[in-house]
């Protein structure tokens, strides 16, 4: 099992057979996200009862939400391949990091921005310096700088290492975005579903932020095989499979 | 594993333990800091900073909200279930604002130890319901598992 599983890493991070494999996947991924997104959208909008405390206004949360965790799922997906970049060398991980980092930071953003329009009507104000709100900007931060950074040096294998370096050290603002809310006061909430305890949603309501969830999930990853797709074709364009793909 | 590989896992394992226990000493040192508002405990217990601007959050108290005159002054009483502390403000309310409803008010005390309060800031919970469901647990005295905590 663990030899098949090695066999695979190796494989799968052959440029070549990633790019072929990536572009197999495309439209299907495609199709489960847009079906995913309009079943999302409708039971948020339109299916969700109102909440009693936030009337309408709550319905954000389809958005907010799913942005933020995919805000925090993608660093993890660019600090693991940070470790891969580090322990073997593998160039598919340094693509899929730098191709990872833009899409990272406009979910990032789009957190920032939708809790900030939420925050405004709920709270009474757009913006505060507490715990988790200071950590997710962070975390923008980090992000622009693996993209600086990446930018920054021109030889790409050095530059993958170097960023590498970076993604794993910005990994510990991950749990202190998290737990920002449990560890110390703040005017953001504490978790409704990420925690040990039955959610604090009601079903009616957690579906749809799920399938969003999943939804966003889905079209991270589709955005990501067109990036990787697109910067392997550029750094491998000397060499033979490209010079074959392009003839045929 | 090659020998090279697993010393390079184990350099970055190290790495991250280095920086994670830095972090986390830097943030105990920062903690007053980083806490976004006192309760009225704290200022009971002195440990609100006097003549500065600081933040209190706590529970308005049902039955406490008042208009004394014509204006847009309001007075009410804040509490965490073991202290309270009389806030009084004078501007626009949060529509979450009203009795029972976690509160932050930012400002700060005066010589007879009121709160007089330049922003306030409603606290939310966590739980997202519709409102049938929320009679309903009223009504059976149920509540959601991190209701009760309120702030």
């Amino acid at each position: 099992m663990f030899k098949w599983f090695v066999k695979w890493f190796h494989r799968f991070g052959s440029p070549p057979y990633f790019y072929r494999l990536a572009g197999l996947w495309l439209p299907w991924l495609t199709g489960l996200f847009t079906i995913l997104v309009v079943a999302g959208l409708y039971g948020g909008l339109v299916l969700a009862p109102t909440d009693y405390q936030q009337g309408e206004s709550y319905r954000i949360i389809f958005v907010h939400v799913p942005a933020a965790w995919m805000s925090m799922f993608i660093y993890m997906v660019m600090a693991s391949c940070g470790i891969i970049i580090l322990v073997w060398r593998m160039k598919l991980a340094e693509v899929v990091l730098s191709c990872a980092a833009p899409i990272g930071a406009s979910f990032t953003f789009l957190a920032l921005v939708t809790g900030s329009l939420w925050g405004k009507p709920m709270w009474g104000t757009y913006w505060v310096w507490d715990a988790r709100l200071t950590s997710e900007l962070i975390l923008l931060f980090l992000y622009l700088g693996i993209m600086g950074l990446y930018g920054a040096i021109d030889d790409k294998r050095v530059a993958g290492r170097a960023v590498a370096i970076l993604a794993i050290v910005g990994m510990v603002n991950i749990p202190i975005i998290h737990y920002s809310v449990e560890w110390w006061n703040s005017l953001h909430q504490g978790p409704t579903v990420t925690k040990f305890d039955k959610p604090s949603i009601v079903w009616s309501m957690l579906w749809p932020l799920l399938t969003m969830a999943l939804a966003f999930k889905v079209y991270f990853v589709i955005s990501l095989f067109q990036r990787v797709r697109a910067e392997l074709l550029h750094r491998e364009r000397n060499t033979r499979w490209v010079e074959e793909l392009v003839k045929s | 594993m090659t020998p090279a590989r697993k010393k390079r896992l184990s350099l970055i394992i190290l790495m991250v333990v280095g920086v994670s226990v830095g972090v986390g000493f830097a943030l105990k040192a920062l903690n007053e800091n980083i806490m976004f508002f006192f309760s009225p405990a704290d200022i009971q217990a002195g440990k609100a900073p006097a003549n500065k601007d600081f933040r209190v959050g706590g529970i308005v108290v049902e039955g406490t909200v008042a208009r004394p005159g014509e204006g847009l002054t309001v007075e009410f009483v804040l509490t965490d279930n073991d202290s309270d502390v009389k806030v009084k403000y004078t501007g626009i309310l949060p529509d979450l604002f009203r009795e029972g409803q976690g509160i932050i008010a930012n400002g700060r005390l005066n010589a007879s130890g009121e709160f007089i309060a330049a922003e306030v800031l409603a606290k939310h919970d966590e739980n997202y319901m519709p409102p049938e469901v929320m009679d309903a647990m009223k009504k059976s005295g149920q509540t959601m598992p991190s209701m009760s905590q309120g702030i």
